[in-house]
Protein backbone atom coordinates (compact mmCIF):
# COMPACT_ATOMS: atom_id res chain seq x y z
CA UNK A 1 0.00 0.00 0.00
CA UNK A 2 1.32 3.62 -1.26
CA UNK A 3 1.73 5.86 1.69
CA UNK A 4 0.08 8.75 0.86
CA UNK A 5 0.58 12.64 1.82
CA UNK A 6 -2.56 13.02 3.11
CA UNK A 7 -2.85 10.64 5.17
CA UNK A 8 -5.59 10.91 7.92
CA UNK A 9 -3.58 12.71 10.63
CA UNK A 10 -5.69 10.75 12.97
CA UNK A 11 -3.90 7.52 12.27
CA UNK A 12 -0.72 10.09 13.62
CA UNK A 13 -2.31 10.95 16.48
CA UNK A 14 -3.20 7.61 17.26
CA UNK A 15 0.05 6.04 17.23
CA UNK A 16 1.54 8.37 19.17
CA UNK A 17 -0.83 8.34 21.77
CA UNK A 18 -0.15 4.64 22.02
CA UNK A 19 3.88 5.61 21.80
CA UNK A 20 3.26 8.18 24.45
CA UNK A 21 0.72 5.63 26.94
CA UNK A 22 1.29 2.17 26.90
CA UNK A 23 5.45 3.01 28.07
CA UNK A 24 3.88 4.40 30.60
CA UNK A 25 1.92 1.50 31.69
CA UNK A 26 4.28 -1.21 30.51
CA UNK A 27 7.82 0.26 31.78
CA UNK A 28 10.34 -0.79 29.64
CA UNK A 29 13.37 0.72 31.27
CA UNK A 30 15.70 1.83 28.88
CA UNK A 31 19.24 3.42 30.10
CA UNK A 32 19.80 6.75 31.25
CA UNK A 33 22.92 8.61 30.84
CA UNK A 34 24.17 11.84 32.78
CA UNK A 35 25.42 14.85 30.54
CA UNK A 36 28.05 17.33 32.05
CA UNK A 37 25.11 20.07 32.54
CA UNK A 38 22.81 17.93 35.10
CA UNK A 39 26.29 16.96 37.18
CA UNK A 40 27.24 20.69 37.07
CA UNK A 41 23.99 21.23 38.95
CA UNK A 42 23.86 18.05 41.04
CA UNK A 43 28.04 19.24 42.43
CA UNK A 44 26.78 22.50 43.14
CA UNK A 45 24.15 21.44 45.66
CA UNK A 46 26.62 18.84 47.10
CA UNK A 47 28.90 21.28 47.46
CA UNK A 48 27.15 23.46 49.34
CA UNK A 49 27.63 23.19 53.02
CA UNK A 50 24.82 22.33 55.25
CA UNK A 51 22.89 24.92 57.04
CA UNK A 52 23.26 27.61 54.12
CA UNK A 53 20.31 29.11 52.45
CA UNK A 54 19.63 29.02 48.97
CA UNK A 55 16.78 30.47 46.47
CA UNK A 56 14.52 28.43 44.75
CA UNK A 57 12.49 30.11 42.11
CA UNK A 58 9.05 28.12 41.02
CA UNK A 59 9.09 30.40 37.45
CA UNK A 60 6.44 28.46 36.25
CA UNK A 61 2.94 26.97 35.80
CA UNK A 62 0.76 23.56 35.21
CA UNK A 63 1.37 24.13 31.25
CA UNK A 64 4.79 23.48 31.59
CA UNK A 65 3.91 20.32 35.21
CA UNK A 66 5.16 17.31 33.35
CA UNK A 67 8.90 18.72 32.69
CA UNK A 68 9.83 20.78 34.97
CA UNK A 69 7.45 19.53 38.39
CA UNK A 70 10.17 16.31 38.43
CA UNK A 71 13.16 18.20 38.61
CA UNK A 72 11.75 20.63 40.78
CA UNK A 73 10.97 17.67 43.23
CA UNK A 74 14.09 16.31 42.99
CA UNK A 75 16.69 19.46 43.61
CA UNK A 76 14.27 19.99 46.33
CA UNK A 77 14.62 16.90 47.60
CA UNK A 78 18.26 16.78 47.82
CA UNK A 79 18.79 20.33 49.62
CA UNK A 80 16.47 18.62 51.87
CA UNK A 81 18.54 16.09 52.61
CA UNK A 82 21.98 17.93 52.62
CA UNK A 83 19.85 19.97 55.67
CA UNK A 84 20.24 23.60 52.97
CA UNK A 85 17.64 25.72 53.62
CA UNK A 86 15.54 27.01 51.06
CA UNK A 87 13.60 30.12 50.12
CA UNK A 88 10.94 30.11 47.66
CA UNK A 89 10.13 32.71 45.37
CA UNK A 90 7.87 32.91 42.18
CA UNK A 91 7.93 34.86 39.17
CA UNK A 92 5.04 33.51 38.13
CA UNK A 93 1.32 33.79 39.41
CA UNK A 94 1.05 29.57 39.47
CA UNK A 95 4.85 28.88 40.67
CA UNK A 96 3.50 29.51 44.30
CA UNK A 97 0.78 26.32 44.10
CA UNK A 98 3.61 24.56 42.06
CA UNK A 99 5.63 24.70 45.08
CA UNK A 100 3.43 24.11 48.19
CA UNK A 101 2.38 20.97 45.93
CA UNK A 102 6.30 19.92 45.85
CA UNK A 103 6.50 20.67 49.93
CA UNK A 104 3.20 18.82 50.34
CA UNK A 105 4.44 15.64 48.87
CA UNK A 106 7.77 15.89 50.26
CA UNK A 107 6.41 16.36 53.95
CA UNK A 108 5.64 12.35 54.47
CA UNK A 109 9.41 11.79 53.45
CA UNK A 110 10.92 14.55 55.75
CA UNK A 111 8.46 14.97 58.93
CA UNK A 112 11.17 16.98 60.42
CA UNK A 113 11.67 19.48 58.43
CA UNK A 114 9.39 22.82 59.38
CA UNK A 115 8.13 25.83 57.76
CA UNK A 116 9.65 29.29 58.50
CA UNK A 117 12.98 26.51 59.64
CA UNK A 118 14.13 24.46 57.05
CA UNK A 119 11.68 26.19 54.24
CA UNK A 120 9.56 29.19 53.50
CA UNK A 121 7.20 30.02 50.49
CA UNK A 122 7.97 33.88 50.05
CA UNK A 123 5.39 33.78 47.42
CA UNK A 124 4.67 35.81 43.70
CA UNK A 125 5.89 39.08 43.15
CA UNK A 126 5.08 40.89 39.93
CA UNK A 127 7.62 43.07 38.32
CA UNK A 128 10.58 39.86 37.06
CA UNK A 129 13.86 41.40 36.87
CA UNK A 130 12.99 44.45 38.99
CA UNK A 131 11.98 42.35 41.05
CA UNK A 132 15.27 40.37 41.28
CA UNK A 133 16.88 43.88 41.04
CA UNK A 134 15.48 45.03 44.04
CA UNK A 135 16.03 41.73 45.82
CA UNK A 136 19.75 42.62 45.90
CA UNK A 137 19.70 45.96 47.58
CA UNK A 138 17.13 44.49 50.01
CA UNK A 139 14.76 41.14 50.49
CA UNK A 140 12.54 42.48 53.08
CA UNK A 141 11.34 46.02 51.37
CA UNK A 142 10.51 43.14 48.01
CA UNK A 143 9.36 40.57 50.81
CA UNK A 144 7.87 41.86 53.93
CA UNK A 145 6.39 38.80 54.35
CA UNK A 146 5.84 35.08 53.42
CA UNK A 147 2.99 33.48 51.59
CA UNK A 148 0.62 33.45 54.46
CA UNK A 149 1.26 36.53 55.72
CA UNK A 150 3.79 36.33 58.51
CA UNK A 151 5.82 38.64 58.85
CA UNK A 152 9.65 38.33 57.71
CA UNK A 153 10.65 39.06 61.38
CA UNK A 154 8.79 36.09 62.97
CA UNK A 155 10.61 33.31 60.36
CA UNK A 156 13.80 31.97 62.28
CA UNK A 157 15.07 30.57 58.11
CA UNK A 158 15.38 34.62 57.39
CA UNK A 159 17.17 35.62 60.47
CA UNK A 160 20.60 37.36 59.00
CA UNK A 161 19.34 37.19 55.72
CA UNK A 162 19.32 40.41 54.17
CA UNK A 163 19.96 40.05 50.20
CA UNK A 164 21.86 38.34 47.68
CA UNK A 165 25.48 38.26 50.11
CA UNK A 166 23.70 35.55 52.43
CA UNK A 167 22.34 33.18 50.28
CA UNK A 168 24.74 30.62 48.27
CA UNK A 169 22.89 30.06 45.14
CA UNK A 170 19.93 30.41 43.27
CA UNK A 171 17.97 27.63 41.49
CA UNK A 172 15.10 28.42 38.98
CA UNK A 173 13.00 26.18 37.34
CA UNK A 174 11.67 28.20 34.44
CA UNK A 175 9.57 27.80 31.79
CA UNK A 176 9.93 31.33 30.07
CA UNK A 177 9.85 34.81 30.81
CA UNK A 178 10.89 36.22 33.24
CA UNK A 179 12.51 32.91 34.44
CA UNK A 180 15.66 31.99 34.51
CA UNK A 181 17.78 34.28 32.02
CA UNK A 182 16.61 37.52 34.37
CA UNK A 183 17.95 35.47 37.85
CA UNK A 184 21.53 34.92 35.66
CA UNK A 185 21.43 38.84 34.54
CA UNK A 186 21.32 40.23 37.99
CA UNK A 187 21.91 37.32 40.65
CA UNK A 188 25.62 35.87 38.62
CA UNK A 189 26.52 38.66 36.17
CA UNK A 190 25.76 42.24 38.65
CA UNK A 191 25.90 39.97 42.49
CA UNK A 192 28.02 37.00 41.20
CA UNK A 193 26.37 34.40 43.03
CA UNK A 194 26.01 30.82 41.48
CA UNK A 195 22.71 29.90 39.48
CA UNK A 196 21.51 27.44 38.23
CA UNK A 197 18.09 25.85 37.55
CA UNK A 198 16.12 23.78 34.92
CA UNK A 199 14.09 24.49 31.95
CA UNK A 200 11.99 23.06 29.42
CA UNK A 201 13.21 21.11 26.51
CA UNK A 202 11.72 23.39 24.01
CA UNK A 203 13.60 26.54 25.69
CA UNK A 204 16.86 24.94 26.38
CA UNK A 205 18.68 25.78 23.02
CA UNK A 206 17.99 29.43 24.01
CA UNK A 207 19.24 29.17 27.69
CA UNK A 208 22.31 27.02 27.08
CA UNK A 209 24.66 30.15 25.71
CA UNK A 210 24.55 30.94 29.58
CA UNK A 211 26.36 27.48 30.52
CA UNK A 212 30.09 28.78 29.72
CA UNK A 213 33.58 29.28 31.10
CA UNK A 214 32.84 31.96 33.04
CA UNK A 215 29.62 30.20 34.50
CA UNK A 216 26.76 32.23 34.22
CA UNK A 217 24.88 29.19 34.62
CA UNK A 218 25.78 26.36 36.96
CA UNK A 219 24.71 23.82 34.80
CA UNK A 220 21.13 23.48 33.42
CA UNK A 221 18.53 20.54 33.71
CA UNK A 222 16.99 20.46 30.29
CA UNK A 223 13.67 18.99 30.22
CA UNK A 224 12.30 15.83 31.25
CA UNK A 225 15.36 14.06 30.39
CA UNK A 226 17.32 16.74 32.48
CA UNK A 227 15.00 15.76 35.37
CA UNK A 228 15.40 12.39 34.84
CA UNK A 229 18.88 12.48 34.58
CA UNK A 230 18.92 14.69 38.24
CA UNK A 231 16.66 11.87 39.24
CA UNK A 232 19.60 9.12 38.52
CA UNK A 233 22.31 11.55 40.02
CA UNK A 234 20.36 11.52 43.40
CA UNK A 235 18.87 8.12 43.15
CA UNK A 236 15.78 8.79 43.20
CA UNK A 237 13.92 7.57 40.24
CA UNK A 238 10.23 9.53 39.83
CA UNK A 239 7.87 10.48 37.37
CA UNK A 240 10.78 11.83 35.09
CA UNK A 241 12.26 8.59 35.36
CA UNK A 242 8.82 7.10 34.34
CA UNK A 243 8.26 9.22 31.31
CA UNK A 244 11.93 8.80 29.85
CA UNK A 245 10.64 5.63 27.83
CA UNK A 246 7.61 7.16 26.30
CA UNK A 247 9.48 10.12 25.57
CA UNK A 248 12.11 7.88 23.59
CA UNK A 249 9.53 6.02 21.79
CA UNK A 250 7.69 9.17 20.59
CA UNK A 251 10.75 10.74 19.19
CA UNK A 252 11.52 7.39 17.51
CA UNK A 253 8.55 7.19 15.70
CA UNK A 254 8.24 10.93 14.82
CA UNK A 255 11.91 9.91 12.86
CA UNK A 256 10.04 7.11 11.35
CA UNK A 257 7.10 9.93 10.26
CA UNK A 258 9.97 11.85 9.19
CA UNK A 259 11.26 9.16 7.19
CA UNK A 260 7.95 8.23 5.62
CA UNK A 261 7.69 11.92 4.44
CA UNK A 262 10.79 11.72 2.63
CA UNK A 263 10.88 8.04 0.74
CA UNK A 264 7.43 9.50 0.04
CA UNK A 265 8.56 13.05 -1.38
CA UNK A 266 11.90 11.23 -3.37
CA UNK A 267 9.23 8.59 -5.00
CA UNK A 268 6.93 11.36 -6.43
CA UNK A 269 9.86 13.60 -7.65
CA UNK A 270 10.89 10.20 -9.52
CA UNK A 271 7.22 9.70 -10.39
CA UNK A 272 7.14 13.54 -11.69
CA UNK A 273 10.61 12.91 -13.48
CA UNK A 274 9.11 10.01 -15.58
CA UNK A 275 6.11 11.50 -16.42
CA UNK A 276 8.02 14.68 -17.73
CA UNK A 277 10.22 12.35 -19.97
CA UNK A 278 7.75 10.12 -21.34
CA UNK B 1 2.14 69.59 28.47
CA UNK B 2 0.32 66.29 28.07
CA UNK B 3 2.44 64.74 26.20
CA UNK B 4 5.96 66.84 27.24
CA UNK B 5 5.58 65.76 31.24
CA UNK B 6 5.78 61.85 30.37
CA UNK B 7 8.71 62.18 28.33
CA UNK B 8 10.18 64.56 30.61
CA UNK B 9 10.18 61.75 33.61
CA UNK B 10 11.02 59.17 31.17
CA UNK B 11 14.07 61.16 30.48
CA UNK B 12 14.89 61.87 33.81
CA UNK B 13 14.18 58.07 35.17
CA UNK B 14 16.25 56.57 32.11
CA UNK B 15 19.13 58.78 32.77
CA UNK B 16 19.27 58.04 36.88
CA UNK B 17 18.80 54.28 36.32
CA UNK B 18 21.79 54.61 33.76
CA UNK B 19 23.70 56.71 35.99
CA UNK B 20 23.34 54.40 38.94
CA UNK B 21 24.18 51.31 36.83
CA UNK B 22 27.87 52.91 36.70
CA UNK B 23 28.06 54.98 40.03
CA UNK B 24 25.68 53.10 42.52
CA UNK B 25 26.80 55.37 45.57
CA UNK B 26 24.44 57.82 47.07
CA UNK B 27 21.96 59.51 45.70
CA UNK B 28 21.93 57.43 42.51
CA UNK B 29 21.68 53.92 44.30
CA UNK B 30 19.20 55.09 46.71
CA UNK B 31 16.89 56.86 44.20
CA UNK B 32 16.86 53.82 42.03
CA UNK B 33 16.48 51.61 44.30
CA UNK B 34 13.72 53.74 45.21
CA UNK B 35 12.11 53.27 41.79
CA UNK B 36 12.24 49.62 41.92
CA UNK B 37 10.16 49.66 44.54
CA UNK B 38 7.52 52.09 42.86
CA UNK B 39 8.06 49.92 39.64
CA UNK B 40 7.43 46.66 41.68
CA UNK B 41 4.07 48.78 43.08
CA UNK B 42 2.41 49.87 39.84
CA UNK B 43 3.34 46.14 38.40
CA UNK B 44 0.82 45.09 41.26
CA UNK B 45 -1.66 47.63 39.44
CA UNK B 46 -1.13 46.13 36.23
CA UNK B 47 -2.22 42.76 37.09
CA UNK B 48 -5.64 44.89 38.27
CA UNK B 49 -5.91 46.43 34.93
CA UNK B 50 -5.12 43.15 32.94
CA UNK B 51 -8.60 41.82 34.26
CA UNK B 52 -10.21 44.54 33.79
CA UNK B 53 -9.49 44.43 29.83
CA UNK B 54 -9.76 40.78 29.93
CA UNK B 55 -13.64 41.47 31.24
CA UNK B 56 -13.80 44.85 28.93
CA UNK B 57 -12.76 42.59 25.76
CA UNK B 58 -14.48 39.60 26.26
CA UNK B 59 -18.14 41.84 27.13
CA UNK B 60 -17.67 43.39 24.07
CA UNK B 61 -17.08 40.07 21.97
CA UNK B 62 -20.09 38.67 23.51
CA UNK B 63 -22.21 41.63 23.20
CA UNK B 64 -21.64 42.27 19.21
CA UNK B 65 -22.20 38.41 19.08
CA UNK B 66 -18.35 37.87 17.52
CA UNK B 67 -17.54 34.86 15.70
CA UNK B 68 -17.29 31.90 18.63
CA UNK B 69 -18.39 34.58 21.24
CA UNK B 70 -20.06 31.59 23.55
CA UNK B 71 -16.22 30.76 23.91
CA UNK B 72 -15.97 33.98 25.51
CA UNK B 73 -18.73 33.60 27.56
CA UNK B 74 -17.15 30.66 28.92
CA UNK B 75 -13.91 32.26 29.90
CA UNK B 76 -16.10 35.19 31.52
CA UNK B 77 -17.89 32.67 33.82
CA UNK B 78 -14.93 30.54 34.88
CA UNK B 79 -13.31 33.77 35.81
CA UNK B 80 -16.44 34.95 37.46
CA UNK B 81 -15.99 31.63 39.64
CA UNK B 82 -12.44 31.63 40.27
CA UNK B 83 -12.72 34.93 41.65
CA UNK B 84 -16.03 34.71 43.45
CA UNK B 85 -14.25 31.24 45.73
CA UNK B 86 -11.54 33.18 46.27
CA UNK B 87 -12.95 36.02 47.89
CA UNK B 88 -15.42 33.99 49.55
CA UNK B 89 -13.28 31.26 50.88
CA UNK B 90 -10.07 32.15 50.28
CA UNK B 91 -7.25 30.26 49.08
CA UNK B 92 -5.03 27.29 50.90
CA UNK B 93 -2.42 30.24 52.67
CA UNK B 94 -5.10 33.14 52.82
CA UNK B 95 -9.06 33.51 54.68
CA UNK B 96 -11.78 34.39 52.27
CA UNK B 97 -14.36 36.85 53.28
CA UNK B 98 -16.50 34.33 54.71
CA UNK B 99 -13.60 32.56 56.65
CA UNK B 100 -11.30 29.79 56.10
CA UNK B 101 -13.71 27.63 54.63
CA UNK B 102 -13.66 24.53 56.97
CA UNK B 103 -16.96 23.31 56.03
CA UNK B 104 -16.67 23.49 52.29
CA UNK B 105 -13.74 21.94 52.37
CA UNK B 106 -14.88 19.27 54.75
CA UNK B 107 -17.04 18.48 51.80
CA UNK B 108 -14.72 18.40 48.81
CA UNK B 109 -11.47 18.10 50.56
CA UNK B 110 -10.02 21.17 50.07
CA UNK B 111 -11.07 24.75 49.52
CA UNK B 112 -12.98 26.10 46.67
CA UNK B 113 -10.28 27.55 44.95
CA UNK B 114 -7.27 25.03 45.09
CA UNK B 115 -10.03 22.03 44.18
CA UNK B 116 -10.38 24.07 41.20
CA UNK B 117 -7.34 24.35 40.64
CA UNK B 118 -6.00 21.30 41.21
CA UNK B 119 -8.43 19.28 39.76
CA UNK B 120 -9.33 21.58 36.55
CA UNK B 121 -7.14 24.07 35.44
CA UNK B 122 -4.16 22.35 36.37
CA UNK B 123 -5.28 18.92 34.05
CA UNK B 124 -6.84 21.66 31.25
CA UNK B 125 -3.36 23.80 31.13
CA UNK B 126 -1.08 20.27 30.87
CA UNK B 127 -3.70 18.80 28.09
CA UNK B 128 -2.92 22.44 26.37
CA UNK B 129 0.55 21.48 26.13
CA UNK B 130 0.73 18.03 25.75
CA UNK B 131 -1.46 18.16 22.69
CA UNK B 132 1.86 19.78 21.28
CA UNK B 133 3.18 16.17 20.63
CA UNK B 134 0.20 15.16 18.23
CA UNK B 135 0.96 18.36 16.03
CA UNK B 136 4.61 18.18 16.40
CA UNK B 137 4.47 14.51 14.69
CA UNK B 138 1.92 15.45 12.48
CA UNK B 139 4.06 18.59 11.33
CA UNK B 140 7.26 16.79 11.12
CA UNK B 141 5.87 14.25 8.73
CA UNK B 142 4.91 16.99 6.16
CA UNK B 143 7.57 19.79 7.27
CA UNK B 144 11.00 18.00 7.64
CA UNK B 145 11.34 16.97 3.66
CA UNK B 146 15.26 16.77 2.47
CA UNK B 147 14.90 19.45 -0.70
CA UNK B 148 18.06 21.33 -0.33
CA UNK B 149 21.52 21.07 1.23
CA UNK B 150 20.35 23.44 4.05
CA UNK B 151 16.84 21.32 4.73
CA UNK B 152 19.07 17.99 4.91
CA UNK B 153 21.73 19.64 7.39
CA UNK B 154 18.16 20.40 9.61
CA UNK B 155 16.89 17.38 9.62
CA UNK B 156 20.11 15.12 10.46
CA UNK B 157 20.90 17.54 13.20
CA UNK B 158 17.05 17.16 14.16
CA UNK B 159 17.04 13.62 14.11
CA UNK B 160 20.76 13.38 15.74
CA UNK B 161 19.29 15.59 18.34
CA UNK B 162 16.17 13.71 18.90
CA UNK B 163 17.67 10.24 19.28
CA UNK B 164 20.73 12.02 21.50
CA UNK B 165 18.17 13.55 24.00
CA UNK B 166 16.50 10.34 25.29
CA UNK B 167 17.50 6.91 27.00
CA UNK B 168 17.00 5.16 22.98
CA UNK B 169 20.00 7.34 21.89
CA UNK B 170 21.83 5.92 24.93
CA UNK B 171 20.65 2.32 24.30
CA UNK B 172 20.97 2.18 20.34
CA UNK B 173 25.32 2.80 20.77
CA UNK B 174 26.06 2.70 24.12
CA UNK B 175 27.72 -0.48 23.06
CA UNK B 176 30.76 1.35 21.18
CA UNK B 177 34.31 1.15 22.53
CA UNK B 178 35.59 4.02 24.06
CA UNK B 179 38.04 4.96 21.35
CA UNK B 180 34.38 5.44 19.14
CA UNK B 181 32.52 7.42 21.81
CA UNK B 182 32.61 10.70 19.79
CA UNK B 183 29.70 8.54 17.96
CA UNK B 184 28.03 8.24 20.82
CA UNK B 185 24.36 9.55 20.36
CA UNK B 186 24.00 11.51 23.24
CA UNK B 187 27.43 12.89 22.70
CA UNK B 188 26.64 14.07 19.32
CA UNK B 189 23.68 15.73 20.32
CA UNK B 190 25.68 17.19 23.13
CA UNK B 191 27.98 18.67 20.84
CA UNK B 192 25.24 19.91 18.32
CA UNK B 193 23.67 21.66 21.03
CA UNK B 194 27.06 23.03 22.57
CA UNK B 195 28.45 24.64 19.60
CA UNK B 196 26.44 25.31 16.31
CA UNK B 197 23.96 26.11 18.50
CA UNK B 198 25.06 28.21 20.97
CA UNK B 199 26.84 29.92 18.37
CA UNK B 200 24.07 30.90 16.53
CA UNK B 201 22.08 31.96 19.78
CA UNK B 202 24.85 33.78 20.92
CA UNK B 203 24.95 35.73 17.83
CA UNK B 204 20.85 36.30 17.84
CA UNK B 205 21.11 37.50 21.92
CA UNK B 206 24.14 39.74 20.76
CA UNK B 207 21.89 41.46 17.84
CA UNK B 208 18.76 41.20 20.62
CA UNK B 209 21.04 43.27 22.99
CA UNK B 210 22.06 45.64 20.71
CA UNK B 211 18.78 46.37 18.94
CA UNK B 212 17.07 46.44 23.11
CA UNK B 213 19.96 49.78 23.81
CA UNK B 214 18.47 51.31 20.78
CA UNK B 215 15.04 51.02 21.48
CA UNK B 216 15.91 51.96 25.17
CA UNK B 217 17.91 55.19 24.10
CA UNK B 218 14.98 55.64 21.78
CA UNK B 219 12.56 55.92 24.42
CA UNK B 220 14.84 57.88 26.75
CA UNK B 221 15.58 60.42 24.25
CA UNK B 222 11.44 60.65 23.28
CA UNK B 223 12.42 60.25 19.64
CA UNK B 224 10.28 56.87 20.03
CA UNK B 225 6.88 57.95 21.22
CA UNK B 226 4.48 55.13 20.46
CA UNK B 227 3.79 53.90 24.30
CA UNK B 228 2.43 57.12 25.02
CA UNK B 229 -0.61 56.24 22.56
CA UNK B 230 -1.48 58.03 19.36
CA UNK B 231 0.93 59.37 16.59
Amino acid sequence: MAINKNIDRRWIFLLIFFCVALPLIFIVGLPIETTENARLVHDLVQNTPSGSTVIISFDYDPGSKPELHPMAKAVVKNCFQRDIKIMVTALWPMGVQMAADIFSQLEPEFPDKAYGIDYVNMGYKAGGMVTIQAMGKNFREVFPSDVNGTPIKELPILNGVENYNNISFVCSFSAGDPGIKQWVQIVHDTYGKPVTGGVTGVSAPGILPYVNEQKQLNGLLAGLKGAAEYEFLVKSPGTATAGMDAQSLAHLLIIIFIAIGNINYWRNKKNAANAGGE
Amino acid sequence: MKRKLPLIITFCVGIIIIISEFIPHKPFGQISGELEIWFLIISGFAILLGQLSLLKVNFLKIKFKQKNWPFFVVTLVSFAIMVTVGIFWGTESNHGILGNGEGVASLIGSKPFDYLFNNVYQHLSATMFSLLAFFIASAAYRAFIARTVESNLLLIAAVLVMLGNTSLGSFLTGWLPQSLSFLHLPNIAEFIMKYPNTAGQRAIMIGAGLGLIGSSLRIILGIERSYLGGE
